[in-house]
């Protein structure tokens, strides 16, 4: 049997007729969801009472205060009952009332001694008696925006981010004066790294979808910021690696175009990242010791590593370093100050999809260049010390990322 | 029926030796005319409020009939009903309860009284009234399920007298309990008790999320602090207060009290009318219970809680207001 295509000429139907078609199936789902709602629920008798679902979005801790951010996440109405703060009742106020409908919100107000550094755990009884529970692992006072918080976020973004870069953009020399034969080691480095930052990127996406609420649907949140910017930095790389739109011929991965390409990927990398750290501080989950800002510091250094394998056969100037610089590293001072004062978890977990596609997108883009031996790069990874380089990067990132795990 | 008269424990046990060949009894119990009407289901805190409050000092003696010997009959009608209740301010609970609220009515009669309870299921599965006290073995409320629809005769005398308890004995047992089908059976000695301010309290726990482990609330009487914030309790310096503590918590092994400012002396179970015990705290297993005595020297608002101050905070919690 082969298939047969069947040539029809047909005159082209009206506009009308393509209005119709377009809008016709709407119009029935329209209807469809009209009539369910209004009367199909009770015809199927689908009656049992919804379990009732309450998020406690957002706790913040002032003097004297503690404040709840919750909403009623469940499929229908629900009632605030009781608080329990450590589980022993607290007396509480509320506005606007009790009674939730679906997706609308509350703040729950209480007056409470709490202490710096200490745990907590939040429940809210709902009318049908349920528990509704937020652990808080480290008390700490919520911060407000003030210039001095504004600085001391912006100053911590600029510890555990921009500064970290910077430091690894000075390499440059030393990877000059390396023998050429090694710098397709340099590049199998740059994709080891960029491998661990975007799996790590993910995994700290990972972390966060535990504490969102299922209406979110964050997996496919952190996927639609993957697929997005994977797809979107396409073309961004295309224009900026340059050569790559010739017609097969394989480019060399090199120049400024690609290292723009790959800070831009590691900068949103360090853009959710930053969120990450501002919001980790304001949930109280994590204490920011001296200790945990240093591992940071070291583990960061090696993303300004990462950026430079492009630029060691070609010429670069200051200025190109302090773009690249401000590129990968700054973000993570605007991520810290969203994460502290502004922080949502739904789009950080946008965000951190966002970071870790377009980290694989860069990784495409060089595995996709030739290698100094003329083979693409892909295949060049075969080879011991290119290999060799590829594990190392990711060593390199994996060890120091100890430093920054707890 | 009810100006039906039986004269005699013969007959009564009788009674009973025919309930327990028998069954379940086939017949429908209706309350007596003029008597007041059971507790309406209504899940309102007033109601739950009301109910603790009146369980304080509401005692059941049932309907009774003088008997030649000098005793009395005694009939009661009770109803296992599953109605939602307020435990706890804004927090409902889907319970099991004998005439329509957490806890039952407090059924009081003199030792040697014999006791008629006229038992009828309104629930969705069975149940079953489980006295303690000593009876024969077909009043026991164990092997005798009685279902949805149906009414049982539990027909023994009262004894020995002291502060008892009733409940469902429907396995799991654990949870007929916890769902709040139990009540105090309380029996007084033929020598009355000296004249006292008489109060029954009894301590329990809601498991609200119904997750068999835990309770969510700890309450006096069904309802999470109502005599600390709603009715904190009045009465006059000097004058005997009698608790009757009864424990029937679920989930926690021991339940306690603790008054401020003020020692009791203890009759454990009230089967013995000389105390046995001058404290200030007593914790209680899980059906134990204990008579408590005593006064308040000075005016003024004192707590009363359990020690186990995780309950007290959970809503076992409550004030004597003390007057000159």
């Amino acid at each position: 049997m082969t298939p047969r295509r069947r040539q029809e000429q047909a005159p082209g139907p009206s506009a009308a007729r393509v209005w119709l078609a377009g809008l016709g199936p709407l119009l029935l789902v329209g209807a469809m969801t009209w009539w369910f709602l209004s009367s199909g629920v009770a015809w199927l008798r689908l009656g049992s009472v919804p379990i009732e679902k309450l998020a406690i979005e957002r706790i913040i801790f002032r003097p004297q205060e503690v404040v709840l951010k919750v909403r009623n996440v469940g499929p229908g109405p629900l009632s605030v009952g009781q608080l329990l703060v450590n589980d022993a009742m607290w007396d509480f106020s509320i506005t606007p009332g009790r009674e939730l409908g679906r997706m609308k919100g509350a703040t729950l107000s209480i007056a409470y001694d709490w202490l710096q550094g200490e745990p907590y755990v939040f429940t809210i009884v709902s009318g049908t008696g349920l528990r509704h529970t937020r652990h808080v692992e480290i008390a700490t006072m919520t911060p407000v925006a003030s210039p001095r918080s504004f600085l001391l976020f912006g100053a911590l973004g600029a510890y555990v981010g921009l500064i970290p870069v910077f430091l690894g953009l000075l390499w440059l020399p030393f990877l000059r004066a390396m023998p050429r034969a090694w710098m397709d080691f340099w590049l199998s480095l740059t994709i080891g790294l960029l491998l661990f930052l975007g799996v790590d990127t993910l995994k700290e996406s990972f972390e966060i979808l535990g504490r969102v609420p299922q209406y979110w649907n964050g997996v496919m949140l952190v996927a639609l910021g993957v697929v997005g910017a994977f797809f979107s930095l396409n073309g961004i790389g295309r224009a900026l690696a340059g050569s790559a739109s010739g017609s097969g011929a394989l480019a060399r991965p090199s120049g400024m175009g690609l290292a723009l390409l790959i800070a831009i990927g590691i900068g949103l990398h360090n853009l959710g990242e930053g969120l990450a750290i501002g919001a980790a501080y304001t949930l109280g989950e994590v204490a920011l010791g001296s200790f945990l800002i240093v591992g940071f510091t070291l583990h960061n250094t090696t993303e300004g590593l990462a950026i430079l394998s492009p630029l060691v056969g070609g010429k670069a100037n200051f200025r190109d370093l302090a773009i690249l610089g401000l590129l990968g590293g700054g973000p993570t001072i605007l991520g810290a100050w969203a994460g502290a004062f502004t922080y949502s978890d739904p789009l950080s977990l946008a965000f951190l999809g966002i970071g870790a596609g377009a980290i694989f997108q860069v990784v495409r883009v060089l595995a996709r260049g030739r290698a100094e031996g003329g083979e693409p790069v892909i295949e060049s990874l075969s080879r011991p010390r290119n290999a060799a380089g590829l594990l190392a990067g990711f060593i390199v990132m994996y060890a120091t990322s100890l430093l920054v795990t707890g | 029926m009810p100006s039906r008269r039986i004269l005699g424990v013969g007959l009564l046990g009788a009674a009973a030796l025919a309930a327990l060949l028998v069954g379940p009894a086939r017949i429908t119990a209706q309350r007596p005319q003029g008597e007041p009407p059971a507790l309406t289901i209504n899940p309102l805190a007033r109601v739950a409020r009301d109910h603790a409050i009146r369980t304080l000092t509401e005692f059941d003696y049932g309907k009774a009939t003088d008997l030649r010997d000098g005793t009395s009959l005694r009939e009661y009608w009770i109803e296992a009903k599953h109605v939602e209740v307020e435990v706890a301010p804004g927090v409902r609970f889907p319970a099991w309860t004998f005439n329509g609220a957490i806890p039952g009515p407090t059924i009081r009669c003199t030792e040697g009284d014999s006791i008629r309870i006229y038992f009828t299921n309104h629930g969705t599965m069975p149940h079953s009234m489980h006295f303690h006290g000593i009876h024969r073995a077909g009043m026991d409320g164990v092997f005798e399920q009685v279902a949805p629809g149906q009414t049982f005769i539990y027909e023994f005398r009262a004894e020995p007298f002291g502060l008892h308890v009733y409940h469902c004995h429907t396995m799991p047992v654990k949870m007929h309990i916890a769902r709040g089908l139990f009540g105090v059976f309380l029996v007084d000695p033929k020598q009355p008790r000296p004249k006292a301010r008489e109060m029954v309290m009894v301590m329990n726990g809601f498991d609200t999320d119904l997750n068999g482990e835990d309770n969510e609330f700890y309450t006096v009487n069904g309802y999470a602090n109502v005599f600390f914030r709603d009715y904190p309790i009045p009465v006059k310096a000097g004058e005997l207060q009698r608790v009757y503590l009864v424990n029937m918590t679920e989930f926690d092994p021991v339940n306690s009290m603790h008054t401020h400012a003020a020692f009791f002396h203890v009759y454990p179970t009230g089967t013995s009318l000389t105390p046995s015990l001058y404290t200030d705290t007593i914790t209680m297993g899980q059906g134990e219970r204990a008579i408590l005595e005593f006064r308040y020297p000075y005016p003024g608002r004192y707590l009363f809680h359990a020690h186990q101050n995780e309950f007290a905070e959970l809503g076992w919690l409550g004030q004597f207001d003390v007057k000159p």
